[in-house]
């Protein structure tokens, strides 16, 4: 015999006598369960069903483990265990009874009213009967948190902000760059060096001062992604890497809210909506993400500007019609647009039925590592064993009497903009193929724009067995900040 | 019997979320400020929050909200002042009242929301219940519509 303390919810504390606790003793959870309903007959009723069985929506923790999963009634209980009874809710439409049944109450509150100021702004909202007054009003109530201020969540939250969505919740934490006002269009010249969020938030209420917009000025991590996107109606991820695409994913699954995805390379863009609770998620689609270094960034493989204009006007688009429960939304449906070709393309994505996160035999019930899920370093940790050379050792080495090999793995397109005198240019996807071109009798340097592609060019030359190899950190960005600022930076 | 006060933005956000989740079933909490359990006054939702369905079975007649979510939302409304007070849930093509499964399986104390929605989301009745103590009747309650207050908003601010 055990003493436990046994713990009543707040609706069954009236059945007994206004306890939220009480200690009993018994051998195992039924017994002092059992001894609970003996002690509080009142209670009986709404823990047990007729003939003695616990009802199935009782659920029933001994400490923090639900005893479905140990041994349920027959789980051994020791002193000072704590048993918690807590409700599992359920109900449904269907199997309704016959009967007198109690007569539904109308509803037929008033509307909220627009103000004449927002009659005339959204006056073209409102001439369409999908939207109306009604509409309207669910956009200002509405609460869309966008992950990624850059290509896709720049027009994105234009629209969304225009169209007069009540609350845009920003997550970004950079800074704005020149290269990327060739895309990034909610951005201006004078705000190169200012906070992505800051601009942004100035830009959007500037543009539409009815909405509230919030910023969180953080990475997205698997330990604040819940409590971020918890009170927002929908996600739409403009996100640029796949830790954070997993991450925004996982999360929307686990709160069970919609998932506005988008992304983009070079010319062509992918569009869908993942909302587990009717179709698939973005792991039925993708279960495993790629190996982390066949995917480049727009940084190193360019990206057409106009492209995640695009792709994120769709997104927009989709995400109005989910506030508005109009139309078709693009659940279960990868949309592929092609922008050299000017061609759209339709995928049906069907629900992985092992699905590890949003099928019924889910294993996985809450947020991961990411960067280790997708092969990358944690954001911001050094790498692992990478032989590196700073911008002022290279130049030391390549005045010395045996200056190293310099290698460019960057694009032609790229070296046209500028390059290191004397390196050899390589692309890095040629590098195994042509590597007969590198002498492994001197030492070698790699280098590309910011130090991604190097760095991986690098490991590669290792595993062929070059011993001297190492990365330019930093890139020629670097080399051209602190060696040479006659190179331009891109 | 307590009556029931919901603001009149809550019910537009309530139709809103029955209409995204059409042909399912949508579900969630129903908040009130802390103390509203003294059943001397109305009690007053101020906020909802939706939760996700994980009814394993058929989600357009079914509803599920786990205990784990139960506790978050409960830990969430008490960080604001608020406290879960009952629940609602929609009825994809089927009128604003209980089914003899929402019975079976409903708490007493908690209120609960039914909000009925049609294919052409032309129109959403909406029904408030409390089981009573007996168990044997899912009886409806006086609810009443109010003004939208600075206090209450589609999900806690």
């Amino acid at each position: 015999m055990a003493k436990a303390t046994v713990r009543i919810p707040t609706p069954l504390r009236g059945f007994a006598g206004g306890l939220a606790e009480v200690v009993l003793e018994g051998e195992n959870v039924g017994a002092i369960v059992r001894g609970l309903a003996d002690a509080h007959p009142a209670l009986r009723p709404h823990l047990y069903t007729a003939d003695g069985h616990l009802r199935s929506f009782v659920s029933i923790f001994l400490n923090t483990s639900e005893i479905r999963t140990l041994q349920r009634e027959a789980t051994v209980v020791s002193d000072g265990d704590v048993i918690s009874i807590v409700p599992a809710i359920a109900g449904g439409s269907h199997a309704s009874a016959g009967g007198p049944r109690p007569v539904p109450i109308e509803a037929t509150a008033p509307a909220t009213a627009l103000t004449p100021d927002e009659l005339k702004r959204y006056s073209r909202h409102l001439l369409l009967p999908e939207v109306g007054l009604r509409g309207q009003r669910a956009l200002r109530r509405a609460r869309v948190l966008l992950v990624g201020t850059g290509g896709l969540g720049a027009p994105a939250a234009l629209y969304l902000a225009a169209a007069g969505v009540g609350e845009l919740g920003l997550v970004d934490f950079d800074r704005v760059e020149l290269s990327n006002l060739q895309r990034q269009v909610l951005y201006g010249t004078d705000d190169v060096g200012r906070s992505k969020l800051d601009a942004a938030k100035a830009r959007l209420e500037g543009l539409n001062p009815g909405v509230r917009v919030v910023a969180h000025e953080t990475r997205l991590t698997s330990s604040n992604a819940l409590d971020l996107l918890r009170p927002y109606d929908l996600v739409l991820d403009g996100s640029d890497n796949f830790p954070t695409r997993y991450l925004v994913n996982d999360a929307c699954v686990l709160l069970g809210k919609p998932n506005v995805y988008g992304s983009i390379y070079r010319f062509e863009g992918q569009v869908s909506v993942f909302d587990a609770r009717r179709g698939p998620c973005y792991r039925c689609l993708h279960p495993e993400p790629p190996p982390a270094d066949l995917v480049p960034s727009c940084a190193e493989a360019g990206v057409l500007g106009v492209l995640p204009g695009v792709v994120g006007a769709l997104q927009a688009t989709e995400a109005l019609k989910l506030l508005l429960g109009v139309g078709d939304p693009l659940v279960g449906r990868l949309l592929l647009y092609d922008a050299l070709e000017m061609r759209f393309r339709e995928l049906t994505l069907r629900k992985d039925p092992a699905c590890v996160l949003c099928s019924p035999h889910a294993t996985q019930t809450g947020l991961i590592d990411y960067p280790a899920f997708c092969g990358v370093a944690e954001p911001g940790a050094t790498a692992d064993d990478l032989p590196e050379v700073t911008p002022e050792e290279l130049r030391a080495a390549l005045a010395s009497p045996d200056p190293p090999m310099l290698v460019d793995v960057r694009e032609p397109e790229e070296r046209a903009i500028s390059n290191i005198a004397g390196s050899t240019g390589i692309p890095k996807a040629e590098l195994p193929e042509r590597v007969d071109e590198l002498t492994r009798a001197r030492s070698v340097v790699v280098y590309c724009r910011s130090g991604g592609r190097s760095a991986d060019a690098t490991r590669t030359l290792i595993g062929l067995g070059f011993t001297n190899v190492r990365s330019l950190k930093g890139g020629i960005n670097a080399w051209a900040e602190t060696v040479d600022p006659s190179l331009p930076t891109y | 019997m307590t009556a029931v006060t919901i603001a009149e933005d809550l019910v537009d956000a309530l139709r809103g979320l029955a209409s995204a989740a059409y042909p399912e079933e949508c579900c969630g909490f129903l908040l009130s400020p802390a103390g509203d359990r003294s059943r001397a006054t109305p009690r007053r939702v101020v906020a909802i929050e939706p939760a996700p369905n994980e009814s394993a079975e058929e989600r357009r007649r079914r509803f599920v909200i786990s205990p784990r979510e139960l506790a978050s939302a409960e830990a969430l409304a008490g960080r604001r002042g608020h406290e879960v007070t009952g629940f609602y849930h929609s009825h994809p093509d089927h009128p604003a009242r209980p089914s003899e499964f929402d019975q079976d399986h409903a708490w007493p104390w908690y209120t609960y929301l039914i909000l009925s929605i049609r294919e052409d989301r032309s129109r959403g009745e909406l029904g408030a219940f409390e089981l009573e103590p007996t168990r044997r009747e899912f009886r409806v309650v006086p609810l009443e519509i109010v003004p939208a207050t600075a206090e209450a908003s589609p999900a806690p601010a």
